[in-house]
């Protein structure tokens, strides 16, 4: 089942650790604040993503069922 | 289609109304004289009628009138099984400082609204009733507050149905806010799923419903699906009540024809797409058109969906030619950054570096890029919050970018036109009486 990353917005504070984990899918805005690709994470990175989600300091970074996969 | 008839009700059973007004007809001052007017509300006893009410609304097409268009019998039937004694919140609160639509028609036929709010809490199984006013508007919550008084012997405790006063903020009325607030926290947006249908109002299935549609709803029991279609197109029955300001002879609220023409609405207020140099659709929340767009167009969910932009709460503006669509664009952008929650980084941020970008273009003293800069930020801040309020913004100054292009050229590369001091057109909130407070 794929899956594919989203960002609880109000979670979020910009800490950026996502963005330095798992930059082939996250990219950081002017502010700090994550830009995710909201594509499917293909099973090769799925290790980083997870590593990425678990490093969040304010949990705001999830990985849900990607419906359009 | 099924036939419903009062039961045991004093009330004569009446013919619908035909043509138009439907929901704005001439005040009613009391109940009685309401139901003189409309009949009796159907009651709604046993499973099969409640079903069938709940059928019907689906037969007939109804849409969500709040702005968000969501088919109205669908979420009647998520929340009817959703089981656990839900609630129905009845949102008359617009936020929205271009529209006077919910007001309106609360203060004109509160007992439309009621009627609907009860029939759709006996269709979905609810017993309880929340009345959502903005706080400020005292002339809607004092005409709902004593036609609820006048009622009160309809409800099985009195407890059953209460009156709420929102704070007077443009994100307060949005569903997950409203039922926050609700629940005795502040009218800020939280984070969905669980949206409110599966988990609102103390954790039950909660249907919230603009109070047009109630009113739409209370019309679909008593009359069906047949006779709500004998207005409007095939796709969108019914009628719209809409909000017309700007540049015509009688600003005002209108009820129209679903898929009325943009001539039609703004002749009925005393324009013209003739004497207008763009429309703005849908309120704060939707888009610029340019007269050529908008004669395109007609006054309808799908059809201004497909030309990009979107009915929204049904907030129509024409826009003088004289007037800078750079300047009016650009109160209303600082506006909605100011609206912000304040809850989501690129919400507060990306709005106020977007209001600053216009705020220069607007005066004349933009540096060179930035409207290359507003553009990437629009494209940055889109979809990336708990609300729309973001993703509205940006489509609205997306809009004005496209609609304004050659304007926004021009203030950036030769300074601010000469009509950027013209007097505003868009309404916003009196400085003065400004709701900060989200409690």
């Amino acid at each position: 089942m794929s899956k594919r990353l989203v960002v609880d917005w109000i979670k979020c504070d910009a800490h950026g650790i996502c963005a330095e984990l798992f930059p082939e899918r996250v990219r950081l805005d002017d502010w700090g604040y994550p830009i995710v690709d909201g594509r499917a994470v293909p099973s090769a990175l799925m290790a980083h993503a997870r590593r990425a989600v678990t490093a969040c300091p304010t949990l705001a970074l999830h990985l849900e069922r990607a419906d359009d996969a | 289609m099924s036939q419903r008839r009062p039961r045991g009700a004093a009330a004569p059973r009446v013919p619908g109304p035909e043509g138009l007004p439907r929901l704005l007809a001439a005040p009613c001052a009391t109940h009685a004289e309401h139901l003189t007017r409309y009949g009796a509300l159907p009651a709604l006893r046993g499973r099969s009628e409640r079903a069938g009410l709940i059928a019907e609304v689906e037969a007939s097409g109804l849409r969500g009138r709040g702005g968000g268009a969501f088919p109205t019998g669908r979420k009647l039937r998520a929340v009817a099984d959703g089981g656990r004694s839900p609630v129905v919140v009845a949102n008359g609160a617009e936020g929205e400082p271009a529209s006077h639509k919910d007001s309106m028609l609360m203060r004109r036929s509160p007992h439309l609204v009621i009627d609907g709010a009860i029939v759709a809490a006996r269709a979905v199984g609810a017993e309880t009733i929340h009345f959502v006013v903005d706080r400020a508007d005292t002339p809607a919550r004092d005409v709902l507050a004593r036609a609820m008084a006048s009622r009160a012997a309809e409800m099985a405790r009195p407890e059953a149905w209460r009156l709420v006063e929102l704070p007077s903020r443009y994100v307060a009325g949005e569903e997950s806010a409203l039922v926050n607030f609700v629940n005795g926290n502040e009218a800020r947006p939280v984070t969905v799923p669980p949206r409110p249908y599966e988990r609102g109002v103390r954790g039950r299935p909660t249907l919230v419903q603009n109070v047009e549609t109630l009113a739409d709803i209370a019309l679909i029991a008593r009359y069906g699906a047949t006779w709500f279609g004998t207005v409007g197109t095939n796709d969108e029955p019914g009628s719209v009540l809409t909000t017309v300001l700007g540049a015509v002879g009688r600003p005002g609220v209108y009820e129209f024809a679903s898929g009325s023409s943009f001539e039609t609405v703004l002749g009925a207020a005393g324009g013209s797409l003739a004497t207008t140099g763009a429309v703005l659709v849908g309120g704060y929340f939707g888009s610029w058109l340019t007269p050529a767009d908008a004669s395109a167009l007609a006054l309808a969910h799908g059809v201004l969906r497909r030309g990009g932009a979107t009915l929204g709460c049904g907030v129509v503006v024409a826009l003088p030619p004289e007037s800078c669509g750079v300047a009016e664009t650009t109160r209303i952008a600082r506006y909605l950054s100011s609206e912000s929650a304040g809850q989501c980084g690129p919400c507060v941020h990306g709005l106020d570096a977007v209001a600053g970008a216009l705020e220069a273009l607007a005066a004349g003293h933009a540096a060179v890029g930035t409207l290359a800069d507003l553009d990437r930020w629009l494209g940055d801040v889109a979809g990336r919050g708990a609300c729309h309020l973001p993703d509205a913004a940006v489509g609205f100054v997306r809009s004005a970018r496209r609609v304004f292009a050659a304007d926004f050229d021009h203030h950036e590369r030769h300074g601010a036109c000469v009509h950027a001091q013209r007097p505003p057109v868009l309404p916003l909130p009196d400085p003065a009486t400004r709701d900060w407070s989200f409690r």
